[in-house]
């Protein structure tokens, strides 16, 4: 019995000092797949960098960053460029409901910014469905929603409740050991706003267009995209994923963005730091249309 | 036998103790990191972790030109200061918060769009002599915007 005890203790050490182990090299934590990073300055200094580093965090611009970024471009709003709230039905797998959590978060946020109040309700409970789906607790609750139609004409107020229901549905999943959800979720919501960014552009003006700018500066985030998803690599889903967004890599290489080196410059006052630099793009229509057509095919099979 | 009882139900505790800390760096990101984003917009992302003294944690953002930015770096109060730097993707130091007695908050905008890094690192206390274990907790880091 005594033996029979001591073995059965044995296998329990066993397993427990496993999971620990296991716990430790998680996704977000630092890992193998983490270590990928491709950049244009020194690879070998940076690995050096990150090999130091206990976490590393790939922080990708959020729905709500990605929606500000197309309204402060001074791009309209299109309703029709939404993807519907009746496909929310459709989705049962959990990368699709991942990936449409992002992408109706990004949606609504979109809507916020531009005061479309009935649709924001609409779209929040779109992604609440989502989020319930994925089993993420508390992520988005109904007195959330209460609280938008008692504020639908603060905009504050709005900007601060999907905020906040976005970070609930983000730690959740972080804290809760499912960093591969996670990474879907941002990519979802990333690439509706590259795809909302590469509709709306006017191309009868393009030459100066800020919005091309900003869909320019996406450049700057596909390595980190890459990154995030690459710390779940083997997963099957993040493995298909990983091989869509290496196609946008290859067309973001093809858009020329050098800049000058960085001169912080402190600002007396807005008691502000800026960072001076100068920076020279290129993209010509013709990539802009690749990239347009490559976002929108990713973007279509998210979303069917 | 007694030791065969103890060190499973150990081990088990270590394992819940560690999930409990990450599940508690939620509601310290929320509470202690948060509020001093105050009239910027938080973006929404999540990035917490319990470091030890002397762990260091990286961040790799894109920041965008025409935004004025904060972000806020807190760590638990168990915690000796926690230093942050900022690199550009050419690894020079664009600020550091050594200098400004290890102020949790840094306010930056920028003239055009720029992948950043940021270096967070706990420092070490020097009162270890006593062979106390070094501290733990959480560490939030978090991003707000507005239009400039």
């Amino acid at each position: 019995m005594n033996k029979i005890f001591r073995i059965g203790s044995g296998i329990l050490v066993v397993m427990s000092l496993f999971i620990m182990l296991c716990s430790g090299c998680r996704g977000g934590k630092k890992s193998e797949q983490e270590v990928i990073r491709v950049d244009m300055v020194d690879k070998t200094a940076i690995l050096e960098d990150i090999e130091k580093a206990e976490r590393v965090f790939q922080a990708l611009p959020s729905p709500l960053e990605s929606a500000m970024l197309i309204k402060s471009s001074g791009a309209g709003f299109d309703q029709k460029l939404l993807n519907p709230v009746s496909n929310a039905n459709n989705y049962v797998t959990s990368k699709s409901m991942a990936l449409n959590l992002g992408i109706y978060t990004c949606d609504l946020s979109y809507a916020s910014l531009y005061e479309q109040t009935q649709l924001l309700i609409d779209y929040m409970e779109a992604a609440k469905k989502m989020a319930d789906g994925l089993g993420i607790l508390r992520a988005i609750e109904q007195k959330n929603i209460d609280e938008l139609e008692q504020n639908i004409n603060n905009s504050e107020v709005i900007m601060k409740i999907v905020s906040e229901t976005f970070m609930n549905s983000n730690s959740y999943l972080e804290e809760n050991d499912q960093p591969a959800t996670a990474s879907m979720v941002l990519l979802g919501g990333w690439i509706e706003g590259l795809y909302l960014s590469t509709k709306l552009v006017n191309m009868n003006n393009f030459d100066g267009n800020k919005l091309v700018s900003r869909i320019i500066d996406q450049k700057l985030s596909i390595d980190i995209l890459l990154n995030l998803l690459s710390g779940s690599k083997g997963n099957p889903a993040i493995d298909e994923l990983i091989s869509e967004v290496t196609k946008l890599k290859i067309v973001f290489d093809k858009i020329r963005l050098d800049t000058s080196p960085v001169r912080p410059v402190y600002d007396e006052a807005s008691e502000a730091t800026i960072l001076r630099s100068e920076v020279k793009t290129d993209m010509t229509p013709e990539v802009f249309s690749e990239l347009a057509a490559l976002a929108s095919e990713i973007r279509n099979s998210f979303v069917k | 036998m007694r030791a065969s009882k103890i060190i499973p139900v150990l081990v088990l505790l270590i394992i819940a103790s560690t999930g409990f800390a990450d599940a508690q760096c939620k509601a310290f990101a929320k509470s202690e990191c948060l509020p001093k984003l105050s009239g910027y917009t938080h973006d929404g992302n999540y990035h917490a972790a319990v470091l030890m003294e002397g762990e260091e944690a990286e961040l790799y953002k894109t920041f965008y030109s025409d935004m004025d930015y904060r972000v806020s770096i807190v760590g638990d109060e168990k915690l000796p200061s926690v230093e942050f730097r900022v690199l550009d993707a050419d690894r020079n130091v664009l600020y550091t918060n050594k200098d400004k007695n290890y102020a949790s908050t840094w306010d930056f905008k920028l003239q055009s769009s720029q992948q950043l890094k940021f270096i967070i690192k706990v420092t070490s206390s020097s009162n270890h002599s006593s062979g106390d274990a070094p501290a733990s907790g959480c560490v939030a880091i978090m991003f707000g915007f507005k239009l400039n």
